[in-house]
């Protein structure tokens, strides 16, 4: 078939402030679509709450906006139900990273197979402009107008901690190489990290698109090896000078679907319901 | 008198063997064809403590655990110390006299002392003292004149995975005990009549899990939690085999949402926990409402508020669930009220989920989901509806206004009909409506029409609740109103009340929401006095009944000290309504 990005795109309009980083994920993510071809039908986006939760209703897929830092549990739900579809969560760093941050670390763990796409803008936009998880120390915010006490989660090291199989942070001034990221997420075969940096126009006046240009630099470029742990724990530490762009690290692990004993033979949705004659009589067998 | 119903209690200190006693003998009397009914008492450690199995075999069926108990097997000194003067004539009580001390003024008349040296049995038969819970059960199998070979028969079911030399040698031990009791004791006559037809035992979350499988559930998402937990042990044992995905999640949220996933992608998906647990699905039950998802979620009630008593029971958790999330949502609850209707609200939950595509709560408690009783086996051949799912065609949309309110549902995979499920207001296509166009005069009678439609569903579903069950004579002097697992000590109480020639019946619902109020009133106002009977302090559905019918129950008989009602409660209750005493 002939594939088009416009297949990808829904009627609606994004209502994101102009010149959201979040356009520049939306744009490379319909760019990656249309690449792999995948079938509309087959795709499933699911998001949080937030400004970059939206998204799935810029898409023509199917999609689950749900609630606040719980889109992880509900995409795991997804997969185990249907292997045969391509499931990308959305979100934003509060819904992922604040609220929801038990759930990535446990679907990490699992290599459920989805790709996790995190707008990550270190500030809380919808709710107009109060500190995020992802907020650096000293940042003055509504919440925090003498300056954020506590110290910046690090996704990019939790996630290497907690046995995600595919990290990787991209860059919403950069939709190109973005796409080349979601890309190989997509193609990877269990738990995919896309941490975005995706700048807030309106409540982030300090780490804006100038900033992250300034120092941001090319994993690949550098010649960064994607097998290498250790390596890629000190380049996910890299930050007030020099922020490190591209695959962190990579690595081949069974996914949960794969092991689950239950989905050994066939996917739960293609399985016929209810019990037969025999099964009937052997369950109740147990309870004489 | 035989009355052919007699209530052994076997006590010890946790990891003395009282629960796997406890089944053995349970089973053997299922196996005997008896009627069966079993509460456990027990604490939350591990090891130590003080716990006790209390089993009922009975000729006719009963629902209750009873009141009183005729035989005791003490497997500690506490048993012995605590329950000993609980005895009820004619009794007795089985004990090693070398392990401890029986003092014999504690002993109600009527009741006689039947030592058995358990342990130096054991220590003949095995070399340890370990069968010497299976000395005693010999010994009780000779006092209730109950034939060894049965025992044998559970014995080997219990420890069949222990291999032959295991079983060979409790049955020896068991035979030793039971010859002992030959030569040093008497029977007991209680009447009790044996058959060869054996009855199907279990507990009411083995049966919920039964009802589920029948239903074709393929999912359970759960974080473990007493009472609810043996849910997920029991659907975990099958799931290779049946082909269920049994995910223990890492917290209650996770949990609830992961079966919203899997529902959305077209699977029948539960969760199973206990109110504190709940608790924390509360949010993501108003996104399956919002969102119009199916989703059963199993609440076993233990007592409250919070960490509360966690092996103990309550009927407390009535108006959280009735009015957990925010906003209005249309939910189902369902109350079973015994083994038997666990199974079957079980597999009517996934149904009423699928048609009505909504929450459905199933709302057991820790006194029906740990009680082990016969039931007569269930029929696995259930029905299986999945309501209104859309097949293409015409232009497709998902939350379409309709007469019932009920929409077509999609699945992901399906060609040309593509959604977004939201958790924000939306229109009928799935669009938001939320934010841009939130006010606009239009989108504000869009989400009036919304709200009206997913509201509308219950108007449906409310006639295929069922009514409730007036139980027992259709004339009476007083309507015993209960809910849920209290009808097992209210259908007992009928018969002690009988014969002191009172004419009771029992007013029992299942099916609690949406609750058939006409009919509740015309049954509730043709009734000569009412007494409702629950476990929690406030009278929660006494309150949901009030509402709802306009008519008040005029007495109560509420208990919230973790235990459930016993029969006699139930029956002093109603000698004080009609007599005053």
């Amino acid at each position: 078939m002939a594939v088009e990005v416009t297949m990808y795109k829904s009627e609606l309009k994004p209502t994101w402030c102009p010149g959201c980083g979040d356009f520049g994920v939306l744009n490379a993510l319909l760019k990656a679509l249309k690449e792999l071809e995948i079938d509309p039908k087959d795709l499933v986006v699911v998001s949080g709450i937030g400004c970059s939760s939206n998204l799935p209703h810029f898409l023509n897929a199917y999609g689950f906006h749900g609630i606040h830092g719980r889109l992880i549990p509900v995409a795991t739900g997804i997969r185990l139900a249907n292997p045969e579809l391509t499931v990308i969560a959305t979100g934003g760093d509060g819904d992922g990273y604040g609220i929801g941050l038990g759930h990535f670390v446990h679907a990490m763990r699992r290599n459920i197979d989805i790709t996790y796409i995190v707008m990550n803008n270190a500030i809380y936009g919808l709710t107009t402009g109060q500190a995020s998880p992802t907020s650096e120390k000293g940042m003055i915010t509504k919440s925090t107008p003498e300056g954020v006490i506590e110290w910046p989660v690090n996704p990019v090291a939790i996630a290497l901690s907690s046995g995600a199989t595919y990290i990787s942070r991209g860059f919403s001034g950069d939709p190109k190489h973005l796409k080349e990221l979601i890309v190989g997420g997509i193609q990877h075969r269990g738990f995919s990290l896309v941490d975005v940096f995706s700048p807030c126009v309106t409540y982030n006046k300090v780490n804006t698109y100038q900033w992250f240009r300034e120092r941001a630099y090319s994993l690949e470029e550098e010649g960064h090896d994607t097998m290498d742990m250790i390596a890629a724990y000190q380049r996910a530490h890299e930050w007030d000078d020099r922020i490190p762009l591209g695959l962190f690290y990579r690595t081949d692990k069974p996914t949960y679907e794969e092991e689950d004993p239950a989905l050994r033979e066939v996917s739960l949705l293609k399985q016929p319901l209810g019990l037969s004659e025999a099964q009937g009589k052997e369950l109740l067998e147990e309870f004489l | 008198m035989p009355t052919g119903d007699v209530v052994v209690v076997i006590g010890g200190a946790a990891g003395d063997g009282v629960a796997s006693t406890g089944q053995i003998y349970a089973t053997t009397c299922a196996r005997n064809g008896l009627n069966v009914t079993t509460y456990q008492s027990y604490q939350s450690v591990i090891r130590g403590g003080h716990i006790w199995f209390r089993i009922r075999a009975s000729n006719e069926k009963r629902y209750s655990q009873g009141d009183d108990f005729n035989l005791l097997i003490a497997l500690d000194q506490s048993t012995l110390d605590i329950h000993v003067p609980q005895i009820a004539p004619p009794g007795g009580v089985i004990f090693d006299p070398s392990r401890h001390d029986l003092k014999e003024e504690a002993l109600p008349p009527g009741v006689s002392p039947l030592p058995v040296p358990s342990q130096e049995i054991s220590m003949d038969v095995s070399g340890k003292p370990i069968m010497q819970n299976t000395v005693a059960l010999g010994a009780l199998m000779y006092i209730l004149r109950l034939d060894l070979k049965v025992l044998w028969s559970a014995l080997e079911k219990m420890f069949g995975r222990k291999g032959e030399k295991v079983i060979d040698l409790n049955k020896t031990a068991s035979e030793r005990g039971y010859e002992h009791a030959q030569e040093k004791h008497e029977t007991f006559d209680f009447g009790l009549k044996p058959t060869r037809e054996s009855k199907p035992i279990m507990s009411g979350n083995d049966s919920i899990g039964l009802g589920a499988f029948a239903a074709g559930v393929k999912l359970l998402a759960q974080y473990p939690m007493t009472p609810a937990s043996s849910i997920m042990h029991w659907m975990a044992a099958h799931s290779s085999k049946y082909g269920v995905v049994v995910k223990q999640t890492e917290d209650e949220l996770a949990a609830m949402n992961m079966v919203i996933g899997a529902s959305f992608a077209g699977v029948r998906a539960m969760t199973a926990t206990s109110g504190g647990g709940y608790s924390l699905m509360v949010e993501a039950t108003g996104l399956a409402g919002m969102t119009e998802t199916p989703a059963v979620i199993v609440e076993v009630q233990r007592a409250g508020p919070s960490t509360g008593l966690p092996t103990k029971t309550e009927q407390g958790d009535l108006n959280m669930i009735f009015g957990a999330s925010q906003g209005d949502f249309p939910r189902i609850i369902l109350a079973p009220r015994n083994p038997e209707e666990c199974f079957e609200v079980g597999w009517r939950a996934f149904n009423l989920a699928d048609v009505y595509q909504c929450p459905v709560f199933i709302l057991s408690d820790l006194y029906l989901g740990e009680m082990w009783r016969t039931v007569q086996p269930p029929d696995f051949e259930v029905p299986i509806i999945r309501g209104f799912m859309a097949n293409g065609g015409e232009e497709y949309s998902r939350y379409k206004m309709t007469d019932t309110g009920i929409s077509p549902r999609a699945i992901p995979g399906q060609p040309g009909l593509m959604f977004i499920a939201g958790s924000d207001e939306h229109g009928e296509s799935g669009e938001l409506i939320s934010d841009i166009l939130a006010g606009i005069p239009e989108y504000v009678n869009v989400r009036a029409q919304m709200m009206e439609k997913r509201m509308s569903k219950l108007e449906t579903a409310v006639k295929e609740m069922r009514p409730p069950e007036l139980y027992g004579p259709e004339k009476a002097e007083i309507t015993i109103v209960s809910w849920g697992s209290t009808q097992a000590a209210v259908r007992d109480a009928l018969d002690i009340l009988k014969e002191e020639e009172i004419t009771a019946n029992s007013l029992e619902f299942c099916d609690l929401w949406p609750l058939r109020a006409k009919e509740a009133r015309k049954l509730l106002e043709g009734a000569s006095e009412t007494l409702i009977a629950e476990v929690n302090y406030t009278g929660q559905f006494d309150r949901l009944l009030r509402v709802e019918t306009g008519f008040q129950v005029k007495h109560r008989l509420r208990k919230y000290d973790g235990e459930p009602i016993y029969p006699m409660e139930v029956v002093r209750k109603v000698r004080e309504v009609l007599h005053g005493s």
